[in-house]
């Protein structure tokens, strides 16, 4: 009887202000003037949410691939660059421990007018006029891609850890050149890191409200930002609706590849 | 030879500056003379600092929110700890469901439980109060808790416990003097998340802070609505510091635990 009466207040906690609140608010999306699914039955006729559902889409995808291309050469040498490890380690973790809103403020202050960009490159003369880079969607991608690398990083340097070096130098004594032994031992072997990280990128990137919102483009929003805009109009039975299809879209991305080898335990381990 | 080496090292060393120097700007803009926002900055100074340490519209949110954040550090560390307890020793289907429930704030979309907690939350009348703030981001600093206590427990030999009762202690006795102790790193690692998940958390705040309870992260967020001027990136400069040094701490204190279970087994 013990453990459950240790685990029960925690439990009962998260179910009076967590799963209920949540649970009442996506209530709104059935049960608005009256039980009904039409407010589900008229997204597929809705033009904003399709447009910022394939826009929040296109970023999480963009904002992944990216991640992937950067993060897996960083856990690469922090794996096999021991000398360096503490190095690359505190240049990894000094951005992941600083919250997404001064993340989100750094690349206002990069990326505006005259932001250090923009006078770099004026100063360089390679350009007259300022760019227009904030408030577009590439300031988007660029700043959730930045905030989200360590998330690729961290599960892709884990699998590159177990892989046993007796095969890297089995490869190279049976003559293999080292971009073969890349491709034919390391690349396959750390396939349950990647899955797991580009899994944790795209799940949470599909999420993002704080960084786009600062950042990114009056028109092109995000999933979460045209949600607390209908809540700001108190439009709840649209503002749940979308909620609960957002939420549906995470747990089915997350339930689909959960079982691959490595995911779960990336998002045990993850954090913020 | 030298031509396959360098060229990797320069790939990675670039994608590390694209990590560490959006950081390093705020700092070094943070200690700028000039009045409005400009890189490099003109000269240096502690104008910036000034200016918020002299500010009652920046110090209040800043107390505030620390105050939060040590109220959520004791409420989440204790209901955590208990059921991380609990939760590793109940029977595998209950635990599943359990361990579910505490984490899922990891991954349900924040905007989701923050329109969430607001639509509660205004009827319970949290809106715009301490409280309200209190319980949300307690909800959300749980999981890094129970996941910290957990692999704490889980690197406890069985045989010690075993041992204690074996010997004589009571349950009570083997609790405080033998598991306790093994897992103080874990815990001390979960409270330091939790101050920071709630020093830190933003979404939630937006919407049931109101106009009563505004913590700092609210109160950037206001103020870059108008302004992008270096107070933010003194505030940012401050609360790097803080979360670093937290940080760096946690990972210490994990690293001994972690040595201090390779040694005994």
């Amino acid at each position: 009887m013990t453990p459950y009466l240790l685990a029960a207040p925690l439990i009962a906690f998260m179910i009076a202000f967590y799963v209920l609140p949540v649970v009442a608010m996506l209530m709104r999306s059935v049960s608005d003037p009256s039980w009904t699914l039409q407010h589900y039955a008229a997204l597929p006729d809705d033009v904003v949410f399709l447009k910022t559902f394939a826009n929040t889409f296109y970023t999480s995808l963009i904002v992944t691939l990216a991640s992937l291309l950067l993060g897996y050469p960083v856990a690469l040498a922090l794996v096999r660059a021991p000398r360096w490890a503490l190095v690359i380690l505190v240049l990894i973790m000094l951005p992941f421990w600083t919250s997404v809103l001064v993340r989100s403020y750094a690349w206002m202050v990069l990326l505006g007018r005259h932001g250090l960009f923009n006078e770099a490159l004026i100063a360089a003369g390679m350009i007259d006029r300022p760019l227009r880079i904030l408030n577009t969607p590439l300031a988007t991608q660029i700043a959730m891609s930045h905030i989200l690398l360590p998330y690729m990083i961290l599960p892709i340097a884990n699998a590159l850890r177990q892989i046993d070096p007796s095969l890297l130098r089995a490869a190279s004594g049976l003559g293999s050149p080292p971009w073969r032994t890349f491709l034919q031992v390391t690349l396959p072997l750390s396939m349950p890191g990647v899955a797991a990280g580009v899994l944790l990128v795209f799940v949470l990137a599909l999420g993002f409200y704080i960084t786009p919102a600062m950042v990114g483009g009056p028109r092109e929003i995000t999933i979460s930002m045209l949600i607390a805009q209908r809540v700001d109009q108190l439009d709840w039975a649209y503002a749940a609706t979308l909620s609960a299809v957002l939420l549906a879209t995470a747990l089915a991305i997350i339930g689909a590849f959960y079982r691959l080898p490595g995911v779960g335990n990336a998002f045990r381990m993850n954090a913020r | 030879m030298i031509g396959t080496r360098i060229l990797p090292a320069t790939v990675v060393g670039l994608i590390l500056l694209f990590l560490a120097f959006p950081i390093l700007v705020v700092i070094v803009v943070s200690f700028s003379s000039a009045t409005y926002l400009t890189f490099p900055p003109p000269a240096f100074g502690l104008k910036w600092y000034d200016a918020y340490f002299s500010s009652a519209d920046w110090l209040r949110p800043t107390w505030l929110s620390l105050w939060v954040a040590g109220a959520v550090v004791v409420m989440a560390t204790l209901l955590g700890t208990l059921a991380a307890l609990g939760i590793a020793r109940l029977p595998r289907a209950a635990r599943v469901v359990a361990a579910g429930l505490v984490l899922s704030p990891l991954i349900v979309p924040g905007i989701v439980v923050a329109i969430g907690i607001y639509y509660a939350f205004a009827r319970y009348g949290l809106v715009g109060s301490p409280v309200g703030l209190i319980i949300a981001h307690t909800c959300l600093a749980v999981p890094f808790v129970v996941t910290s206590v957990s692999a704490s427990l889980a690197g406890i030999d069985p045989r010690l416990e075993q041992a204690a009762l074996s010997l004589g202690a009571t349950p009570r006795g083997t609790f405080f003097q033998v598991t306790l102790p093994l897992i103080r790193p874990g815990v001390l690692v979960g409270a330091l998340f939790a101050f920071i998940t709630s020093f830190d958390e933003l979404i939630v705040a937006l919407f049931i802070s109101g106009s009563g309870a505004v913590t700092l992260p609210r109160r950037m967020w206001d103020d870059l609505r108008f302004q992008i001027d270096p107070t933010i990136a003194a505030v940012s400069t401050l609360t790097i510091v803080l979360t670093v040094a937290l940080m760096w701490g946690a990972h210490l204190l994990r690293k001994r635990a972690e040595r201090q279970v390779t040694k005994e087994a």
